[in-house]
């Protein structure tokens, strides 16, 4: 980013201008955002990324490639390796080999601070001995901007986040979200072309996560033309309700990648079933299939002119719009169905425990899942 | 059960005091003493004088060994503050083979009586045919002097995020505006203050002084010497009034400095409570000794 161009200011349009100098060539590619045909090289790209700490692999063989405005997630357990490709991304940790290239330009090597990379943290790490303004000034003030523009810029960025009027307080005098939004805000004013965000809700309260997510969500779709998010979470909810694709990984490798659409109700394997959902395996004719709680019918034993499974009803959890059942099918396998409570009042819902019914799906929501990749990998 | 009953805490409470006044009804003499108009020491004073600070302001020993003194002490303080954080830095933030030994080198000197440490440097001093002088006087304040700010600075930095110097980096800082901007504003009150101990330390030190001083006198030397030969003990109180309260107000002072400020670290809710405050107390502990 050029300097004439960081000091551009005025309405959020303008706040958002991004020089696009050297970054852009002629490749055929698929992002919807970009315009008049010519298309930018992807925002992130990893190329058989391995790191690893000590003995441990926490990194192995990764690739991956984020087009320019999207809200990419990756998704995974702790110690999946999820937090430690942000942190190859960001620059604080360097791969042990492959490469990373952020808009077409090779980074592999390069420090911190010479990316056009911004971090939200997962514990904010805002500067305790700065207040909020100085928090969110910083990185204009070490990239020499004058300081009536940084207090301008950083003022706006406090507006975008939707938290003025706590200038001066110091981080200690914020609550949990309040922080969490300097810390985007902080992150924004840099005007980023990709903005990495390791956890950052994981601190919230459940309503609060709710309200971020959305607001994180919307923020994202109108700075879309100019910054791509790439946000770490274990949190499936989390990953479905704001990403435009999912990245699941799992022991330091992706097992999938797509839209949340696609990693639900097409799950690659076991674990994405599994980890996004709950998984509903079961075998049939030598294949393995899984099939989503919701896409079953919970039917009376005496509902025989649909073909389906008998069991009984195991454990029956109800949890308010919804109510869960462990159903055993006589044949071996344990099904989770779950069920709105749309004329079944709670009463009603747990007094089908121990009861025999029968389970029905439709032949599409059963999905094949493919042998686990890395088992097929390890023979 | 001990001290469950109302006697046997105002037994406690008795006993406490009496403690308290041992230790410190001979430096309340002293410095009353300073104030005493006779040349004679004998109780009760038969009035309050101010007539010696004037005689002993006037000494030039008293003036060349204060010098001294202050210049030792600014100098080993100086070098404490520097190699104490960079070895707090290298000791947090990297792992390496001889860590722990580093730590242990580092604090050993306050452990080791300082004759051991005073005798040692003085025959490597002696061996190696260097001058005596304001510098091998400082390289002994220094052995001792370190491990103040270097405790201060390691327990400081353990209590801050490391994420912090990564945020820094993250929004465009290079190492040294990392340092100057986030890392130094962090760990400042901690290094003052463990800078504040280090010349308390040096400024009433003896023992190794004696060994490495050559034929100068330091104010604490100066003081042994006359208090020995008892002449001019009514100056000798005066400096030794001087000496106390120049001891006492650098560590007071750091232990307002190592209080929780609120600079530390703040979790993900409120300011951490109780720990914050333990940093001045056990970073002087043996540092008394020498």
């Amino acid at each position: 980013m050029d300097a004439a161009c960081m000091r551009l200011s005025g309405g959020l349009d303008s706040l958002w201008m991004l020089s696009a100098g050297g970054t852009t060539v002629d490749a055929p590619g698929s992002h919807p955002s970009a315009a008049g045909g010519v298309t930018t090289p992807p925002a992130v790209a990893l190329v058989d990324v391995r790191k690893t700490f000590g003995e441990v692999v926490a990194v192995e063989g990764l690739s991956l490639e984020v087009k320019a405005g999207e809200f990419f997630t990756m998704l995974g357990p702790s110690g999946s390796g999820k937090t430690t490709t942000l942190r190859v991304i960001a620059g604080f940790e360097l791969a042990d080999s492959g490469r990373v290239h952020l808009h077409g330009v090779d980074v592999t090597r390069s420090p911190p601070y010479e990316r056009e990379v911004n971090t939200v943290f997962q514990d904010y790490a805002l500067f305790p001995h700065m207040d909020v303004l100085e928090n969110v000034a910083y990185g204009l003030r070490v990239k020499g901007v004058s300081k009536r523009e940084r207090r301008e810029r950083a003022s706006e960025a406090l507006e975008m986040v939707r938290l003025p009027n706590v200038e001066s307080r110091r981080p200690i005098q914020l609550s949990g979200g309040q922080r969490q939004r300097v810390a985007l805000a902080r992150a924004l004013v840099n005007r980023p072309r990709v903005l990495l965000l390791d956890e950052p809700l994981g601190a919230l309260d459940l309503k609060l996560r709710q309200a971020m997510q959305l607001e994180l969500k919307s923020i994202q779709r109108e700075l879309s033309e100019h910054i791509t998010f790439i946000y770490v979470t274990h949190d499936q909810d989390e990953a479905l309700t704001m990403s435009d694709r999912i990245a699941v990984f799992s022991d330091g490798r992706i097992e999938q990648v797509g839209t949340p659409g696609d990693v639900y109700e097409r799950p690659a394997n076991e674990f994405v079933a599994g980890f996004v959902g709950t998984s509903n395996i079961f075998e049939q004719h030598g294949r393995t299939y899984t099939v989503r709680p919701e896409k079953i019918r919970l039917l009376a034993d005496t509902d025989t002119d649909v073909p389906g499974a008998a069991g009984i009803v195991r454990d029956v959890a109800y949890l308010g719009s919804v109510t869960r059942y462990v159903v055993e099918l006589d044949r071996g396998e344990t099904l989770v169905v779950v069920r709105q409570n749309l004329d079944m009042s709670a009463e009603q819902a747990l007094a089908e425990r121990g009861r025999r019914v029968r389970l029905a799906w439709r032949e599409q929501d059963a999905k094949v899942l493919q042998t686990n990749q890395q088992e097929v990998e390890r023979q | 059960m001990i001290g469950s009953g109302r006697w046997s805490r105002i037994a406690f409470a008795v006993w406490a005091a009496l403690i308290m006044l041992f230790l410190f009804f001979p430096i309340v003499i002293i410095m009353l003493y300073a104030f005493n108009p006779s040349n004679v020491q004998s109780w009760p004073l038969s009035g309050l004088s101010t007539r010696w600070f004037s005689s002993t302001w006037h000494n030039t020993e008293v003036r060349q060994a204060l010098w001294l003194s202050l210049r030792a002490g600014l100098l080993a303080t100086g070098v404490a503050m520097l190699l104490g954080t960079m070895a707090a830095f290298a000791v947090d933030r990297f792992r390496f083979f001889g860590r722990e030994a580093v730590s242990l080198v580092l604090v050993l000197p306050i452990a080791l009586p300082g004759i051991i440490t005073g005798m040692a440097l003085n025959s490597f001093i002696s061996f190696n045919s260097l001058t005596f002088s304001l510098l091998t006087i400082v390289i002994g304040h220094a052995t001792f002097c370190i491990v103040t700010v270097y405790n201060n600075v390691l327990a400081r930095l353990r209590r801050t995020q490391s994420s912090l110097v990564e945020a820094s980096m993250d929004l465009g800082a290079d190492g040294w505006q990392t340092f100057r901007y986030v890392t130094l504003p962090m760990i400042a009150t901690a290094l003052v203050a463990g800078g504040l101990l280090a010349f308390a330390l040096s400024f009433d030190e003896i023992v190794v002084t004696t060994f490495t001083a050559g034929a100068q006198n330091t104010l604490p030397i100066w003081i042994f010497a006359h208090i020995r030969n008892g002449q001019q003990l009514p100056q000798v109180n005066v400096v030794v009034l001087f000496v106390i309260l120049v001891s006492l107000l650098p560590v007071a002072l750091a232990q307002r400095l190592t209080r929780d400020t609120g600079v530390l670290r703040s979790g993900r809710g409120a300011p951490a409570p109780g720990p914050a405050r333990a940093t001045a107390a056990p970073a002087i502990g043996a540092g008394a000794a020498p």
